[in-house]
């Protein structure tokens, strides 16, 4: 074969694992000149991002009147005024329970992302949509995806997962999560020198080794078994892969700028605490993406009966959304609506910060599409019509933001569909029985 | 966050009794696995998977890592939850720079010598022999099983070329270490079946499998060279042979570990790690106070089940307990000059009775600001008399429904006894749990709650009870009480909630007439054939 040597080839190191030095000055040639692609040709990564919190909303203080762009701000989204042109709210979309119980904030969550009405509380019935997308467009990115929550107990707090009993846990502490993404494994796509480890290439055969054992385990096992053989070593190829890119010198990233090591801080319930958590795994979550270590994440700001609280309350959000009365004369719970507040500044901060990334022609937040969700609408009696969601970003172009879109009743699945139709995956219909649908969301799909 | 309840506290003690007995060759093991198929993956839990690598290589190799948890609770257990999951992609890596930490370890200059037990020709090259050696008595003990020839070549080969790449013996025999160390035949339990003989059409577990089964059961680590060596000569399929091994388990120092690692499951001790308690409202409930009461329930437990063989029942009644100076403050009791751990016995008169009494549930099963009564009811039902209580009905109507200013927990729920949606189930959790009001939500001793005064009085299925002390005897008068532990210790051990009446029938009635003997129940599950079968039928491979 015949080498050419592009400036992509000669970053990479073309003679293989020779030490060398770049003499090429890390500017924005690495971008072609219109902003749209990288030098190479390739085009910008599109990434894909769940945004979660628990309990929902209060309607009348959410959800606009009017179907359509400009749609107004409410108190409990007064926090997108900066972005609003970027996000649409979804309103009137129901989950349909296809005669299982309305698990209290356990049926809205799976329902939403997997399509399918869950028999069992909180239990995914198959494979949610993040997990459908992260498989079709991880590429050759170091994570698949990542899952994070800034509240305490978080390994639980997950909406992502293949099916039953099979979550992708979330991390809750954002030194870890540091750890994880720019710890030692980490290989800076701008550093100068790049030298291969042996040690790495024998662990990386080493472990190519035990993907060996697969066929004839699944000769003997089940059909579920082979299921949970099946994600098994599709986790073990994550982690070769992982040392396959620390291999290679990774394709320079100019706008990937390894942040500072964070502060090891223990997770809370405390609803301040927990934002501030949020603030630092979103700044480390923006740098992950800028750096192209994963293109696809989760995050779950708070859990479904969410135990969030204030410091010195004896009662909870959560408690606070059954047991306070709704004010008479103001038609709302003055208490639990502070909460919903709270959360959706977090919510805004979140879009915030990605549109604050300047990235080719446009933001961060232009080249992703972030799905965010709650398991409710109204927490005080745990409805599952009107499943608040809301589209930010604007996917590279492939979607229309800054609407209202008003459902009228349809099943939540023309959210996921629309997502994944987004993101590129070929399926026309998604979901069973009262949530199956083949409808997308036209006004936000361009 | 550790389960430190699961831990192999002991595992000193045992490595050192362990290392006093000459390691049998594990070369004569190595004989094809003989099983038609296999019935199941039981993903090794955290405890199973430290107190492995402790007993394998000794208690001062450090394993570190973050395991995922296990999430889910099919039944009352978590157990039967990890023959559920696989492993996520971040529990992958986890497990990928744990199997690093600890192969690393086991060829580092100060393990090498004790670990390998050969040494290579020559340290910069690779060396089949002693490679071979090696992985020949290792990889049994972790894989729980004798290993063909080509397995063990193919981890020799693997080991031969990575010494070659490194020009490091030992660096080399550490990755093949490491495969190992992340192979499914380590992570995962498989459940070998083999036909069952005399019973046509009738399957139960292999012999190495049945050796798992029990080791898990008894002592929650992988089986020790003892029994594997008695399941190779067939000595587990006679119930002389199973006995001695069942007998000489019980008498182990291990039993405490294994002991210990079923309550934290029955009682849900996994959720004291995201447990919160709001620092304003309870500046006490400091990170000591945290672990030390798991640890005094546990102590409790085991002192009163394993050390003085105490009939079970008396779990809800007995004064006794262990104290630290951290727990003294909650429990206000006078703290002796000494440190640490020391045994203490509520006088006569106290409030506090049994484990239901003691901080750790009691700050559990309560809110992050207050305490809780159906929560606590809704713990003593599902937990420790294994009734369901049913989830609340989605449709629920809290529009009307105001308690924002009741001032005691039991005036709160009085709203929720007004209305006829709720009541059904808080009347069956709410009456336990206002015989607890006397402790709030981190369980310290109170007569009264915003100024009013405090009635813990309730009547239970019937009974009227006074206190926290008479719901105690209430609890361990009830048939329930026992038949649940006996139900649980079988779904525990097998992994499966059993719905065979017959043989829990007759589980109940052997632990009945071994006065509620934890040992004797705990015996008579390892003996059943029924612990070992695959029921309620043999396995219908799936069409694929």
């Amino acid at each position: 074969m015949k080498h050419i040597l592009n400036r992509r080839a000669v970053l990479r190191g073309a003679m293989g694992s020779a030490v060398f030095a770049v003499g090429l000055p890390l500017l924005d040639c690495f971008v072609n000149t219109n902003g749209t692609a990288l030098a190479s040709g390739a085009p910008l990564p599109i990434r894909f991002g769940t945004w979660f919190w628990g309990l929902g909303v209060t309607p009348v203080r959410f959800f606009p009147t009017k179907a359509g762009k400009n749609y107004e701000l409410l108190p409990e989204t007064q926090s997108l005024a900066q972005v609003k042109g970027k996000v649409s709210i979804l309103s009137g979309f129901n989950a349909s329970l296809d005669g299982n119980p309305n698990f209290p904030h356990g049926t809205g969550g799976p329902t939403i992302r997997s399509g399918t009405a869950p028999n069992k509380p909180a239990t995914l019935q198959g494979p949610s949509f993040d997990v459908l997308i992260a498989e079709a467009i991880s590429g050759n990115s170091r994570f698949r995806s990542v899952d994070l929550s800034p509240m305490k107990g978080g390994a639980s707090n997950s909406n992502s997962g293949l099916g039953p009993g099979r979550m992708n846990p979330s991390e809750d502490s954002a030194l870890a999560f540091y750890n994880r993404l720019f710890g030692p494994e980490f290989r800076d796509p701008n550093a100068l020198n790049f030298t291969p480890d042996p040690k790495v290439a024998a662990r990386r055969s080493v472990l190519s080794a035990v993907g060996d054992q697969r066929k004839s385990l699944e000769a003997r096992v089940g059909a579920a078994d082979r299921m949970r053989l099946d994600e098994y070593f599709t986790s073990l190829r994550q982690v070769e892969n992982q040392l396959a890119l620390q291999l290679q010198a990774p394709a320079p990233m100019p706008a990937c700028k390894v942040p500072e090591k964070v502060p090891d801080v223990e997770a809370e319930v405390n609803v301040e605490t927990v934002a501030a958590n949020h603030r630092v795994m979103t700044k480390l979550l923006t740098m992950a993406l800028m750096c192209d270590q994963t293109r696809v994440f989760n995050m779950n700001f708070n859990n479904g009966a969410s135990n969030l609280t204030r410091p010195g309350s004896t009662i909870t959000h959560h408690q606070l959304t059954h047991e306070e009365a709704v004010d008479a004369k103001l038609g709302y719970q003055p208490e639990a609506t502070k909460f919903v507040e709270r959360i959706m500044q977090e919510w805004g901060f979140f879009v915030t910060a990605m549109d604050g990334i300047p990235e080719g022609d446009g933001t961060l937040l232009d080249h992703m599409l972030i799905v965010a969700h709650s398991e409710t609408c109204f927490a005080k009696i745990h409805t599952v019509e009107s499943l608040p969601i809301m589209f930010a970003g604007r996917a590279g172009g492939r979607i229309n933001s800054g609407l209202h879109v008003a459902g009228r009743g349809d099943t939540v699945s023309r959210a996921g569909l629309t997502a994944m139709q987004a993101m590129g995956l070929s399926l026309d219909s998604w979901g069973t029985g009262g949530n199956e649908t083949k409808k997308t969301l036209t006004e936000i799909l361009s | 966050m550790t389960k430190k309840g699961e831990f192999n506290l002991l595992a000193a003690a045992v490595m050192a009794a362990m290392l006093a007995v000459p390691l049998v060759s594990m070369a004569d093991l190595q004989q094809p696995p003989a099983s038609d198929h296999i019935d199941g993956m039981y993903r090794l839990t955290e405890g199973q998977y430290r107190n492995t690598i402790a007993d394998i290589f000794g208690p001062d190799i450090v394993t570190g890592g973050r395991f995922e948890p296990t999430s889910r609770r099919p039944h009352g257990l978590l157990a039967p939850g990890n023959y559920q999951i696989a492993v996520s992609p971040s529990g992958m890596e986890q497990f990928a720079a744990m199997a690093r930490k600890i192969a690393g370890q086991v060829i580092d200059e100060n393990h090498r010598t004790a670990l390998i037990g050969c040494k290579p020709a020559f340290a910069g090259r690779a060396d089949d022999r002693c490679a071979t050696r090696f992985f020949s008595r290792v990889t049994p003990l972790l894989y729980r099983r004798p290993l063909s020839k080509p397995e063990v070549q193919q981890l020799v080969s693997i080991a031969s070329a990575a010494s070659a790449t490194t020009h490091d013996f030992y660096a080399g025999l550490g990755l093949a270490l490491e495969a190992a160390l992340v192979s499914p035949s380590f992570l995962f339990q498989m459940d070998e079946l083999q036909a069952l003989p005399g019973h046509a059409g009738e399957w139960a577990l292999d012999q190495y499998a049945k050796a798992s089964r029990l080791s898990f059961f008894l002592w929650n680590t992988s089986p020790d060279e003892e029994l594997l060596e008695a399941a190779r000569k067939g000595k587990l399929q006679t119930s002389r042979g199973l006995e001695k091994q069942v007998d000489r388990m019980m008498g182990s120092v291990r039993l405490k570990v294994g002991v210990r690692s079923f309550f934290f499951d029955m009682l849900q001790m996994d959720k004291l790690a995201d447990l919160t308690k709001d620092s304003i409202v309870y500046p006490q409930f400091i990170s000591e106070v945290r672990s030390d009461m798991s640890e005094q329930l546990l102590r409790t437990l085991t002192a009163q089940l394993i050390e003085e063989k105490r009939d079970y029942r008396e779990i809800f009644t007995t004064r006794r307990t262990y104290m630290t100076d951290a727990l003294a403050a909650i429990y206000h009791v006078p703290v002796p000059v000494q440190v640490g751990w020391f045994p203490y016995e509520f006088p006569a008169d106290s409030a506090r009775a049994g484990i239901l009494t003691q901080i750790e549930f009691l700050a559990a099963f309560s809110h992050n600001g207050r305490s809780s009564p159906t929560i606590r009811g809704q713990g003593i039902r599902e937990l420790l008399l294994c009734q369901a209580v049913p989830d609340p009905p989605g449709n629920v109507d809290f529009t009307a429904f105001d308690a924002s200013h009741a001032k005691t927990v039991r005036d709160r729920l009085t709203e929720h006894r007004s209305n006829p949606a709720c009541a059904g189930c808080h009347k069956i959790m709410d009456p336990l749990g206002l015989t607890l009001e006397n402790f709030d939500g981190i369980g310290v001793f109170r007569v009264s709650e915003n100024g009013s005064p405090i009635d813990a009085s309730a009547s239970i299925d019937g009974k009227d009870v006074k206190d926290a002390v008479g719901l105690g005897k209430a609890i361990s008068e009830m048939p329930a009480a026992t038949s649940c532990l006996v139900s649980r210790l079988v779904e525990y051990g097998t992994r499966r909630p059993s719905t065979d009446k017959a043989w829990l029938a007759n589980l109940n009635s052997q632990f009945a007439g071994a006065g509620y003997r934890l040992s004797a129940i705990m015996k008579s599950i390892a003996m059943s054939d029924l612990f070992y079968a695959r029921y309620p039928r043999p396995l219908q491979k799936e069409t694929r």
